[in-house]
Parts: structure tokens; sequence; C-alpha cells
């Protein structure tokens, strides 16, 4: 009788963070049952993502893998469980006060979020096409819901509809390529797939065939979640129409789960295939040009941030276009950056949400810095870092970027990049001109500033701030993430 | 017996049918039941390839994809009813109030 | 080739004996049409109205619960299986497995969801 349990080498240090995260989503959905329990539940969503973060922070420097190879434990994986952690409690923060001006203060936005932040730390955890996956739609399901969370309000209904489809879209093209290469390598695990790459890719049969196919039908459907153009279509009216502190979070954490896993595929695992840079280098360069451009035109905050934030993929993609330990290195410095002053530039649209009737145009910004003169500044710091002066975060993670381009011979690349930089910068400035310079029409109704927000706001405004003084420490961590890797 | 690359063309017509029912239908149900169809083709090409070579990895990955697929429906369709209760419509082409 | 051949051979065989018998029966039947035939059988009592109506959404919701449970037996199978070899081990992780999907059950239940009003 073989022995199937240990040969399946069962390892649950690999996995605690997910579980912590699991039984607090547990909880809190059992917990909602009664009455009394609901005012503590912001507070076991927020004790269980801290405690994941001490139980990923254990992690760091462990290299391991166990479940038949299906989880592996790297620093690599450990810098992304931090980054989406750091996201989540932002957004538990900011969707605290939000939730209840609403009326959508129900237990399950607590929840949703947790189970999402669970599914994107299976996908950095793992090296494994189909764990990989089911980490995607761990983390794709609750998010649907979550973007049609105001489920009495058209746009988030809307919202919710638009996401769904196209999301569950680029899941078939996604589990069509990685059948294709399973089909072409004979194996999911990312590592063996990797050894047998010479054997795969130059074999003039059909086994090539298959296997161009199926890298090309996953880069679609990694296309999709990460919003690169062409497929950034529901990126904008997604972004529009979900609650804000929701919006936050889209722009942040899945992103950022989806580049983790483009990075352990395309950069460290198959970056033997030429292909592969040409067709990054044009998604790259289509993701900055529209995501820019498209944003030069808009009128409501929260849709030129989403093209904002497309035009910041489109700097990462310029990255993984050049590949090797700098450019990756910067990838995730920038990730890290990007996730701070995103999300406070997010968590000043959510302040002024909560007025009432409030829509987030830009015209609604009018005399914010006559009457908060601090979130005005605050605002006018996020907004300096995604343009990215200098001495913000958004500076050097720009920098970097570009100086490891030029350096592995991508100048055009860099150019076009520095380029869509500085159109950016047109309309991050017209959001301060509209709050400090645009004459008030009218009464210029006050925000309430909760305690929460105001927590959320110090933690992006210090994040964005102390990056850009003191990046050494970032820096370090982050190529100690990807020592060792293939 | 049936070469493998019978089963891969029967899978990508399936697939391609899919691709095109979403992108041409204005039914938010029909566009569902044709990303069904693009996974089920998925796990068609994953099964053929599984008896190929003659491992069993492909039919585990199946019932996981089954399983994916039931818990998109739930919230699919859930998300279907809710927006039918809002719109009173289920026409894509309707759900325009988010435009640029 | 040829087994295709024999199959080919029996199903344009399988085809023309039914419509032969169509046609048969056609040439040989009396024709008689009257109003009432053409009326929807339903049990000897007279039809309240088309099929074709909206089924109450609250089905849907029972379904679905149906579905998940449904799909929980694709695991159950190999597992029940296998089960010889894999040991007590197995059996705690799908307890485990189980116990969470009554979580879900549980949380329906407790939220009305099972009620029909």
């Amino acid at each position: 009788m073989v022995d199937y349990v240990s040969a399946l080498s069962i390892d649950f240090n690999l996995i605690w963070p997910e579980i912590a995260l699991l039984i607090g989503a547990s909880v809190i959905l059992l917990g909602s049952i009664s009455k009394s329990f609901r005012p503590v539940i912001p507070a076991v969503a927020l004790i269980s993502c801290i405690v994941a973060m001490l139980l990923a922070s254990q992690q760091w420097g462990h290299q391991g893998s166990g479940f038949a190879d299906m989880v592996t434990c790297d620093n690599f994986g450990v810098m992304f469980k931090q980054i989406f952690l750091i996201a989540s409690i932002v957004t538990l923060f900011l969707g605290f006060r939000y939730l209840k001006v609403k009326g959508l203060n129900r237990p399950e936005y607590y929840a949703l979020i947790l189970f999402s932040t669970a599914g994107m730390m299976v996908m950095a955890n793992t090296a494994d096409l189909v764990v990989m996956f089911l980490g995607l739609e761990i983390m794709s399901l609750p998010l649907y819901v979550l973007a049609g969370f105001n489920r009495r309000s058209l746009e988030s209904s809307e919202a919710g509809i638009k996401y769904f489809l196209m999301g569950a879209f680029a899941t078939a093209f996604l589990l069509m390529g990685i059948a294709f290469i399973y089909g072409a390598a004979e194996t999911t695990n990312l590592r063996r797939i990797v050894t047998n790459f010479s054997y795969i890719a130059y074999d003039y049969n059909s086994t090539a065939i298959y296997f161009y196919s199926g890298i090309a039908l996953t880069l679609i459907g990694f296309g999709f979640k990460i919003a690169a153009v062409p497929f950034h279509s529901w990126v904008p009216d997604v972004y529009q129409g979900a609650p804000t502190p929701v919006t936050a979070f889209f722009s942040v954490a899945p992103k950022a789960a989806g580049f983790a896993v483009m990075l352990r595929i395309f950069v460290f695992g198959l970056s033997g295939v030429e292909l592969l840079t040409t067709a990054f280098w044009v998604l790259a360069v289509l993701t900055m040009s529209v995501g820019n451009i498209l944003a030069l035109r808009q009128d409501n905050v929260k849709r030129m941030l989403a093209y904002s934030s497309i035009s910041h993929a489109g700097y990462i993609l310029v990255a993984m276009t050049v590949g090797g330990a700098d450019a990756v290195s910067s990838a995730i410095f920038y990730l890290v950056a990007y996730t701070m002053f995103n999300l406070g530039a997010f968590a000043v649209v959510t302040v002024m949400e909560t007025r009432s009737g409030c829509r987030s145009e830009f015209s609604e910004l009018t005399g914010l810095s006559k009457v908060h003169p601090y979130l005005a500044a605050i605002l006018a710091l996020f907004m300096f870092a995604l343009s990215g002066f200098p001495p913000t975060a958004g500076f050097l993670g720009k920098f970097y970027i570009f100086s490891a381009a030029v350096h592995k011979g991508f100048i055009w690349l860099a150019v076009i990049g520095v380029m869509n930089s500085f159109v950016s910068v047109y309309y991050y400035l017209r959001v301060i001109k509209t709050a400090y310079f645009d004459e008030v029409k009218g009464k210029v109704t006050p925000v309430v500033l909760s305690p929460t927000v105001i927590i959320a706001l110090i933690i992006t405004a210090l994040g964005t701030l102390g990056l850009g003084f003191f990046p050494q420490q970032l820096l370090e961590f982050s190529q100690a993430a990807i020592f060792g890797m293939p | 017996m049936v070469p493998i690359s019978a089963y891969l063309i029967l899978a990508a017509v399936l697939f391609g049918i899919g691709t095109v029912g979403v992108l041409i239908s204005r039914n938010v149900i029909v566009m569902f039941m044709s990303i069904e169809l693009m996974l089920n083709a998925a796990n068609m090409v994953l099964i053929a390839f599984s008896r190929a070579l003659s491992i069993a990895d492909g039919h585990v990955i199946v019932f996981l994809v089954l399983t994916v697929a039931a818990a998109e429906a739930a919230v699919g369709l859930g998300l279907i009813i809710m927006i039918y209760r809002n719109r009173a419509t289920i026409n894509i082409d309707r759900f325009s109030l988010l435009k640029w | 080739m040829s087994e295709y051949l024999s199959v080919l051979i029996f199903a344009v065989t399988g085809a023309a004996i039914v419509l032969f018998t169509f046609f048969i029966s056609k040439l040989i039947r009396p024709h008689n049409p009257y109003p009432e035939k053409g009326v929807t059988y339903e049990c000897a009592e007279d039809a309240i109205g088309d099929s074709w109506i909206r089924f109450n959404p609250r089905f849907y919701i029972f379904a679905l619960i149906f579905v998940i449970f449904d799909v929980e037996v694709i695991f159950l199978f190999p597992w029940a299986v296998a089960f010889g070899e894999l040991g007590l081990f197995a059996l705690v992780e799908m307890v485990i497995f189980i116990l969470i999907l009554f979580f879900g059950l549980f949380y329906a239940w407790k939220k009305g969801v099972l009620k029909w009003v």
C-alpha cells in the first residue's frame, strides 16, 4: 500500500496566512447572524488582516514547497502578500463610514474583502498554473459581488454585471491557455515547464504550436485582469459604478495579484520566449498611451483615476518588457508605491463622496482648499505622486523603471514612457487647480472626516512620502524578494 | 482511435462559438451561456490531452473547473436578478448609464 | 474507414424507416381536425394558461443551493473510490470540506433564504 498522504508533503506552515483570513471571513459570516455581534465585525476583519500580516512576515526568508508542489512559499510571494494585506486594511478603514452613510453597512462587505484577499494570496503563493487559476477565481468571485454591492443603485449593479461578464470571459481565455500549456508541457507546474522548456518550444511540431497558443491565450486572460489596453474597456465603467472604497481596492490589489502571477509566469518562467518581449513592448506602449490620452478628457474624478490606473499598469508592463533583476525589483517597488498613492487618492474621493448627492465630478472639488486645507494638501500630495514629481514615491518608482529600461537598451520604450508621464501631469494638475484655484459657485458643503478615514489617509500619505525620502529599505526588500528566483 | 486533433478542432469550434456569442449577443443570459460554453471547450481540451498523454491530472483539473463554473453561475445569476429588479431588462445595450 | 461506413449505412437506414412510416401513416389515417385536438393536454383538465410563463425567482435560490451540493458530489465520488487507500487523514479532510459547505447552508438558512413567503 502506497502512503499517499505523506507523498503529498502537507505543510501547513506554507498557508497559515491564507487560513487566518478564511477563518476571519467565516467568523464574520456566521457572526453576522446575531445582532449583538455586528458592531465588532470590522474589528474582527482588521484583526485577521493583521494576524495574516504577521504570519506572512514569519514566512520571509523561508523557501519551501508542499502539497505535492502545488504551493510554493518564497520571498516574492511574501512581498506580494504584504501588498494585498496593506490594500485590504486601508480598504477596511475606508469602508467603515462610507458604508454607513450610503446605507450599505452589511457585514458581507468585510467578509468579501477578506475572501478576495485570501484568493490573491493563493495566487502569489504558488508556482502551479491550476492553483493560480483557483486563486484567481477565489479573488474574482467576491469582487464581482463587491462591484454590485450597492444593489439599489443602478450604476453599481451595472458595474457588477459588466465586471462579471468581462471577468468570466477573461477566465475562459485563461483556462483555455492553461489547458493548451498542460497539453504541450504534460504538467501544470511552472518549474517543470521551465525545465522542459527547450524540449517543448523548439520542437518543430504540434507541441510547440500548442505551447505558443497556450501562452497567447493566457496572456489575453491576464491582460483583462490587469486592464492592459486593448482589454481595458470594462475598467472605467466598473471603477465609476462600484462603491468608492471597493474601487480603491480594485485599482490596487487585483492588479498587483495579476502582476505577481504574470511576473512569475512570463518573466521568471518563460523568459526564453523572444516573442513575449515584443508582445509586452506593444502592450506597454498601448496601455500607457491610451490610458493617458483618454484620461485627459474625463470630467469625473473616479473615471479619470480609472484611466490613470490603466496607464500605471502600462509603466509596470515596461518593467516586464525589460526583464532582469533590476527591472523586476523596480516593478515591485513601483507596485508598493502605487498601492500607497492610488489608495490615498481614492481615500480622498471617498471622503468627498460621503456628502449627499455627490457623484465625484471635478466641479465638486472647488473650494476644497478653503474649507479643508489639510485635505486639499493631502490630495495635492497624492496627485503629485501619481504624476511622478520628486520627492514622492511616484517619482522614484518611475525613475527606477525607466533607468532599468535604458540600461537594458530599451531607449525608445523609456522615451515613450517619460513622454506619457508628461502628458499625465496635465490631468493630475487639473485636480489640484480645481481644488485650489477655481472659483467657488455657491456654498461648499463641508465633509465629515471620521477617525477611520483619517487613519487611512495617514497610512497612505506616510507611505507616499516615506518611500520617497527613504526608498532604500523597500528597495532592499524587493531585491531580496526576487533573489533566488529562476 | 480518434486522433487528438479531432477533439482539439471540436473544442476550438466550441470556443469560437462561445466567443462570438459573447461578442454579438445582447442578452446577458445568452452571453453567460456562451461563457459557459467556452469553459466547457477548455474542459474538453484538458480531457483530450489527459487521455492522449495518459496523465490523470487533466481529469482532476476538470473537476475543479466544474466547481468554479458552478460558483460563477451562482454569482452571475444573482447579479443578473439584481439588475433585472433595478432595470426590468437584461439587454446589455440598455446598461449604458456609465459611458465615456 | 470501414467502421464509419457501417455507421453511415445504419444512420441512413434508420432515417429512411422513420420517414417511410410517417409517409404510410399519412396515407392511411383519417383526416378530421377539430379545435379540441389542438388544446394542451394536462391531466384531462382544461389548461389554465401557457407553460411559457415567468417562474418565481425564488426557485433560483433553491436551485443554487442544490447546485452547490450537487457539485460537492464530484469530489465525494473519487474520494469514496480511493477511500480504502487514503485512510483517516482523508476522512478528516472531507469532513472539514463538508463542514465548510454546511456553514454556507447554515448562513443561507439564517438569512431566511429557505423560507417560502
